[in-house]
């Protein structure tokens, strides 16, 4: 608690306000989801939304796991490809092109992210890739490399990764000094570019990168303790250059410096499955407690919170109608107040504009 | 090795004896409806084949669905004449093994997979509109068959479901499926209200054994192909089992006709494999009035048409003009009947 205190403090001088709102007394804000948010063509489809971001256009991108992953037989090695694509859409959400097709790293979407200069930066799950395209759709920018042969790892284990341990092996999760993942879910930069990946649900680590792509450190391994993950699920990199690792395995979101120093946890909102900090001066973040894809009946809601933890309101709940949400894996909150909303569960793009 | 396969043959042997003992119907004294067919019924574009046609269903114009396992699970779309029209879902990451399609009152589209273990609501155009179940997802590696019991039911998550169906106020009834063994009722926004059965298979009344086919009434009575079991069951609008069929043999499939006065049509199916006797035991399709009693039956297998290959969907919308669907000669056949009489005492 006391770490609590001084974070909030020396983060934006507020006072005792961390404690005065819970998740369970939270305002409800209200809010309206715009019905087909997106056209799509005929023949395309969304299946489950990994990850949805805007450009300073206002673009609209989409990582979707659709089509079929497949694993091909009769050859040397189980060789996985298909399963995701990548469509962008223009500000009024009418398709407008598909980026990415047949790509080597295309499997199972974990998030799509853009950055200030535009890129997209494209995170997928099964290859272990994080993948930046230029604004014209080029590959520019590669972290990780996809494993030769991904492993039939059963229905206990992680794609690619040995069973439990960090690929790479040391600590459990902790991965290796280098950019190879085991996982990784989602990525963010801070103001000089640094790149930081949640490095994910095979490994648990934070890894940083300098712009170029020079590793520069990790930190975490698989645990509940203070710097340790269950799972890395989603990170955001406030402008002060804070790091906000969503631990959603642990209901928890921890917070370090830029250099991996912890600094608190925000305990208070359940599964954080996807998180986002709006840019501008006065930063704010949604976290959104996802449901599991087993149970409706419980969570589902988003909670906007300011960054010392305070919860300023909360929105939606779990289901498969328009302002309900079916496993929230992806939140975009380039413009304060409205937000696009990505879906594992019911295989959507909601626009959510909050009153 | 020799003497592995020998013993392994001789188990399915015997195993398959006394199974088309069961199959066969005890129903005796039934009628023959007289019937003709229409050849070639279908007319698909150069190129364009079907593959094990498991599902067929028609909406309010008479334009015909058909779910189908191809090269990946496609979903075809012709006109009342058989005139194809259009492919919906190509690509959808919901189509992986195809296993019902049926039509709403709406004439919302909503596919049965048995590989994604996804329920999917269809727009008329064809744009999705819910989803039900969850994809397991490819991160996690190949489906195995599990060893052992399967895992405790979830509300949410379906395990190879086969067949949907609708009450006149909108709720969802899905029979799920081959490794859980039950039914489920969602409320038409998507909510689970109740189930009956579970993951174990039983044979009891309630407890299901591959529930393979399901249909709703305009009462809302849910009707189930029983499969494992050889019997229907017939159940409340709240999933209170009322009483089961046991004399009209495999229990596979059945379609019940909409109006004032509804049909049921119950598929003695021959078996896949065409196991030998089969062709003398099964495959005839019963027509029944809404109470269950019997009024007439038709059709025999056989690999040419108007031969069935196992009929796995009924499309009744028309009582006397059935669309069915075959899974082993990969066709779709139209069934004209001669009117059987109305008996206004046991219609409603």
């Amino acid at each position: 608690m006391k770490t609590v205190m001084r974070f909030a403090l020396a983060l934006c001088g507020a006072t005792a306000l961390a404690t005065a709102v819970t998740a369970q007394n939270a305002p409800t804000i209200n809010f309206d989801s715009a019905p087909n948010t997106l056209t799509l063509p005929d023949d395309v489809y969304l299946g489950e939304v990994g990850g949805v971001a805007t450009n300073s256009r206002g673009d609209i991108f989409v990582y979707t796991r659709t089509g079929h992953p497949t694993i091909s037989m009769a050859s040397a090695r189980p060789f996985v490809h298909g399963g995701s694509r990548l469509f962008q859409f223009d500000r009024n959400g009418k398709f407008t092109r598909e980026i990415g097709q047949g790509v080597y790293g295309f499997l199972f979407a974990a998030q799509v992210r853009v950055d200030p200069q535009d890129n997209l930066w494209v995170v997928d799950e099964y290859s272990s890739m994080v993948m930046r395209f230029d604004p014209q759709g080029r590959v520019a920018f590669l972290l990780g490399r996809k494993p030769e042969s991904i492993q039939n790892p059963g229905r206990a284990g992680g794609g690619g990764g040995a069973e439990g341990g960090g690929r790479g092996g040391g600590a459990p999760g902790a991965g290796a000094p280098q950019d190879v993942f085991n996982r990784p879910t989602d990525v963010a930069w801070d103001a000089q570019g640094n790149i930081f990946v949640a490095d994910g649900r095979g490994n648990a680590r934070v890894a940083k990168f300098s712009k170029d792509g020079v590793f520069v450190k990790s930190w975490g391994q698989r645990g509940n303790a203070t710097g340790q993950f269950a799972t890395v699920d989603s990170i955001a990199v406030d402008a002060q250059g804070n790091v906000y690792a969503a631990d959603g395995g642990n209901q928890r979101i921890q917070v370090f410096d830029n250099n991996g120093a912890f600094k608190t946890e925000i305990k208070s909102v359940g599964n954080a499955q996807a998180i986002c900090i709006t840019p501008g001066a006065n930063q704010v973040m949604y976290v959104s407690n996802s449901n599991p894809p087993n149970d409706l009946d419980n969570a589902g809601e988003i909670y906007k919170m300011r960054l010392d933890g305070t919860i300023v309101g909360k929105f939606g709940r779990a289901g498969k109608l328009l302002k309900e949400f079916g496993t929230v894996n992806a939140i975009d909150c380039r413009t304060d107040n409205v937000l696009y909303v990505g879906e594992v569960g019911n295989f959507r793009v909601q626009k959510l504009t909050l009153r | 090795m020799t003497r592995i396969l020998a013993s392994a043959c001789a188990i399915v042997t015997l195993a398959a004896g006394p199974a088309f003992a069961q199959a066969k119907a005890t129903i005796a004294g039934v009628p023959e409806i007289p019937f003709t067919t229409v050849p070639n019924f279908l007319k698909l574009p150069p190129g364009e084949y079907l593959g094990e046609s498991v599902a067929v269903a028609t909406n309010s114009k008479g334009n015909i669905y058909v779910f189908h396992r191809r090269d990946t699970t496609r979903l075809f779309e012709f006109d009342r004449n058989g005139n194809f029209l259009r492919e919906i879902g190509k690509g959808y990451y919901g189509f992986e093994f195809a296993h019902s399609v049926r039509v709403d009152k709406d004439d919302n589209i909503w596919t049965v997979d048995e590989g994604t273990n996804l329920v999917t609501k269809f727009s008329p155009q064809g744009k999705v509109l819910m989803v039900i179940g969850r994809r397991p997802p490819a991160i996690d590696g190949p489906v195995i068959a599990p060893a052992g019991p399967n895992p405790p039911a979830q509300k949410y998550i379906l395990c190879r479901p086969s067949d949907v169906g609708f009450d006149p106020q909108g709720n969802i009834f899905i029979s799920d499926g081959y490794c859980n063994n039950r039914v489920v009722k969602y409320d038409k926004n998507g909510r689970f209200v109740a189930q009956v059965g579970s993951e174990k298979a039983g044979n009891k009344l309630g407890e299901f054994n591959l529930p393979h086919g399901l249909q709703v009434d305009e009462r809302g009575h849910v009707w189930v192909a029983d499969r494992t079991n050889t019997r229907y069951q017939e159940l409340d609008n709240d999933l209170k089992p009322i009483r089961e069929i046991t004399n009209l043999g495999t229990g596979w499939t059945l379609c019940i006709s909409p109006g004032p006065h509804q049909y049921i049509f119950f598929s003695n199916s021959n078996p896949n494999g065409n196991p030998q006797g089969s062709w003398e035991n099964t495959g005839e399709i019963y027509k029944a009035e809404i109470d269950g009693t019997v009024i007439g039956k038709f059709g025999k297998p056989g690999k040419i048409a108007p031969g069935f290959q196992v009929v796995h969907k009924i499309d009744c919308r028309n009582p006397n003009e059935l669309i069915l669907g075959e899974i082993e000669s990969w066709r779709v056949q139209k069934y004209i009947l001669q009117p059987t009489p109305a008996r206004p005492s046991a219609g409603r």
